[in-house]
């Protein structure tokens, strides 16, 4: 590559800051890996504010607004000026939406609230949607299933952007789930307030995982996977869980979710 | 009836291990849903009508008064009666004094949630006067002592077997589990109810302003015979049932069909247009309609005003993986699922209901499914707030999460926080990558495996990469 060339695409480059996402950040740091490389293969400059923590979910889902405002507007400034956000969850993009709600309209951070949620958009929906990047190429190979997680699927219409993707890798079978759009469970603080129903709800998911017969099953949020990978281990059933970017970005050499290291030298 | 939504979670805990609803409930999940796409398939207009409902309702809400009032007025011009009552109290001594002046013993009932919410059966009885339910389900019930578990579906939580044991105690006839068997033996002693009712009570899916008429949809017919045959037909409703025109019934009755049981529309849509009038061939000599507010009005203009739009269709019950699991009686009164886990707190209030809306994972199916697209996981949150600003929330919680933002809102501190638990999460695995059992977390891993971090945070990681650049 010669140097205009290399002018040109800085030039032109739009900037994304990317949301790390706390679960993301404390539980597998690989998913935001995953993101950065995307981003840039897409031929995006990617950047990590300093000042965000999480975006403030557990707060608003707790009806506690003033501490939710207080974590939008340390949101909103950390990301002032990134042409784009962009978060590998969908429920987090979710809580950026839903910012312009925590402040009234003649206060000034409305505003800002609502550039920001104009400019925050989800791994996969960024990149289809936005940028309209599909050149994905991955070593991966294996038979997968998807679970729709509620926030992106309903709040943000992520369904057909992962698929898409994935679509592209030569390896990669897909079966859809049964009840793929029904809700696992996790719910943040529910499943620790209900964890009886959170549990029901989690078993039905790992009954319908199983029935699949896939052995990896790949969401977009954390979370979701957290709970659902927890499950199928405490079950035994044995089935890779995985976030859809670490295929997208072939990083899949860190073993899956919840899977030791005896795990995997029984499998080889 | 008695309000054990404070017990929500044991009687959760209950139902979840209860095979029998368990089996009831999987009807719920495996019917419902099915028909209301299916339905929803065929009406390609399906969604526009919806944001056309929305709109009606919202003009009707912002002129309640005035549409109320015009119903009201052709109420009386059709030589009816209009009773407002604004508690649940003011409606049932309302009801009681109109059959005690047709001297009334017995009194057959159409379905009617807002009979439920203001507890009639049991307030009749109590003054000698026998409330009949004609509605099959509800008739099941009522043999049984039960409450509605669902607002269409009313016995949903039984099973056939359920039901043949119940009429096989109550009816003193040879035990069957044939449906049409059942259903003979439960119309044969209807019909003499039917006959022998002095009032009849209904509810009212819609009042009309333009026509003072009301409407009920059934699919058994039972409706009819119960607010046909009597000298007096008493609409029990609600102020929000109140629509302006014909023409914005049926928009809503297309709605509420496909929403509700998939049907393009139910059986029997029977409207009320006052009394007899000279030269009917039958009808009720006495027609009046008693408007429950029971708060209603309170929520014009506060947060949740949206909830106001409810057609009571059950598309959110239907849809929703909580009601799904505990079942209708769990929510422990009148309303259940989404729905009632908005409008139990402003009934009875939030803190008796706050563990209903609390009960939701927000996962948003039941505003996707609702046909006046209520925003119900919104007005769940609003709740929550109302129980927070109220120092409702359960003390753990209120500590973990104020803990918690301390430093949400300190990101240098976070930062080491994170990097803490991080490490002894990892600890806790050990070489495994997942850990069976963490002290004071035992709601997640009673159930499930908690995931081992892969490594170091995000942010120390990125943090050493930019060090060495790259
Ligand atoms: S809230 Fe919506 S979906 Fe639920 S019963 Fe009311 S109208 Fe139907």
């Amino acid at each position: 590559m010669n140097e205009t060339i290399i002018n040109q695409t800085t030039a032109k480059a739009p900037v994304v800051g990317l949301f790390v996402t706390c679960l993301a950040d404390l539980y597998r740091p690989e998913i935001a890996f995953a993101t950065v490389k995307l981003l840039e293969l897409a031929g995006c400059k990617v950047e990590v504010p300093e000042q965000q923590t999480c975006c403030g979910q557990p707060a608003f889902n707790s009806g506690d607004r003033q501490t939710t405002a207080d974590i939008a507007r340390q949101t909103i400034e950390a990301f002032d000026g990134f042409e784009y956000i962009v978060a590998p969850s969908g429920s987090c993009i979710g809580m950026l939406h839903h910012y312009p709600e925590l402040f009234e309209r003649n206060d000034p951070w409305f505003e800002r609230a609502m550039s920001l949620k104009s400019r925050a958009f989800e791994i996969t929906q960024f990149l289809v949607d936005v940028i309209d990047f599909t050149a994905i190429e991955s070593r991966f190979s294996g038979h997968v299933t998807y679970h729709d997680s509620c926030a992106g699927l309903r709040e943000l219409g992520v369904k057909q952007q992962p698929r898409t993707l994935l679509q592209q890798l030569p390896g990669v079978k897909l079966t859809e789930l049964v009840d793929s759009e029904v809700c696992c469970g996790f719910g943040g603080t529910f499943c620790v307030k209900y964890p009886d129903i959170s549990n029901r709800m989690v078993s039905d998911k790992s009954t319908n995982i199983a029935n699949t017969g896939a052995d990896t099953l790949l969401g977009g949020d954390l979370g979701c996977l957290l709970n659902m990978a927890g499950k199928l281990k405490r079950e035994g059933i044995r089935v890779d869980v995985r976030h859809v970017v670490e295929l997208l970005a072939d990083m899949t050499s860190q073993p899956p979710l919840a899977s030791s290291s005896y795990d995997l030298a029984t499998k080889v | 009836m008695q309000i054990r939504t404070p017990e929500f979670k044991e009687s959760a805990r209950i139902a979840l291990h209860d095979v029998g609803l368990q089996k009831a409930l999987g009807n719920v999940k495996n019917g419902f849903p099915g028909k209301r796409a299916a339905a929803m398939a065929r009406l390609p207009e399906f969604d526009a009508l919806r944001d056309q409902a929305r709109d009606v309702k919202n003009h009707v809400i912002a002129h309640l008064d005035l549409y109320l009032e015009q119903f009201e007025a052709k109420v009386l011009e059709n030589g009816g009666h209009v009773h407002w009552c604004r508690t649940s109290e003011d409606a049932r001594q309302t009801i009681l004094k109109i059959c005690r002046e047709q001297n009334a013993r017995t009194v057959t009932k159409g379905k009617s949630m807002v009979t439920e919410e203001i507890n009639l059966n049991e307030f009749l009885e109590q003054n000698g006067i026998q409330p009949i339910e004609t509605d099959l389900g509800e008739y099941i019930i009522q043999l049984r002592g039960e409450h509605p578990s669902h607002i269409i579906a009313p016995a949903i939580h039984l099973n056939l077997e359920d039901v043949a044991d119940t009429f096989h105690a109550h009816h003193h006839t040879p035990r069957s589990v044939d449906p049409k068997v059942l259903m003979q033996e439960a119309r044969e002693r209807l019909r003499e109810k039917f006959a022998a009712a002095d009032v009849g009570i209904t509810g009212a899916n819609f009042l009309v302003a333009e026509t003072g008429s009301s409407i009920i949809v059934t699919n058994e017919g039972n409706g009819d015979l119960t607010q046909i045959l009597p000298n007096t037909h008493i609409v029990v409703t609600s102020i929000e049932k109140v629509v302006p025109t014909l023409e914005d019934m049926t928009l809503f009755l297309r709605l509420l069909a496909r929403s509700a049981t998939g049907q393009e529309c139910s059986v029997y849509n029977t409207l009320s247009t006052g009394g007899r009038r000279p030269g009917d061939q039958d009808g009720p000599e006495n027609f009046h309609v008693v408007l429950v507010d029971n708060g209603r009005s309170d929520m014009v203009g506060n947060d949740f005003q949206d909830m106001l739009r409810c057609i009571r269709c059950a598309a959110c019950m239907n849809h929703c993986p909580v009601y799904g699991a505990v079942g209708g009686h769990s929510y422990g009164w009148v309303y259940p699922g989404p729905m009632g886990s908005v409008l139990t707190p402003q009934m009875i209030g939030i803190e008796q209901g706050a563990l209903l809306p609390n009960a939701s994972t927000f996962c948003g199916k039941c505003e996707s499914v609702c046909p006046v697209h209520i925003p119900l996981p919104k007005l769940m949150r609003h709740w929550r707030e109302k129980e927070f600003e109220k120092h409702l929330t359960p003390r753990t919680a209120r500590w973990g999460l104020g803990g918690w933002a301390f430093m949400a809102r300190r990101p240098a501190l976070y930062r080491k926080f994170s990097a803490l638990s991080n490490a002894a999460l990892r600890l806790m695995a050990g070489k495994k990558g997942y850990i069976r059992k963490i002290p004071m977390v035992g709601a997640w891993t009673d159930w499930r495996d908690m995931p081992a971090p892969s490594g170091k945070t995000f942010m120390q990681q990125w943090q050493e990469k930019q060090r060495s650049g790259h």
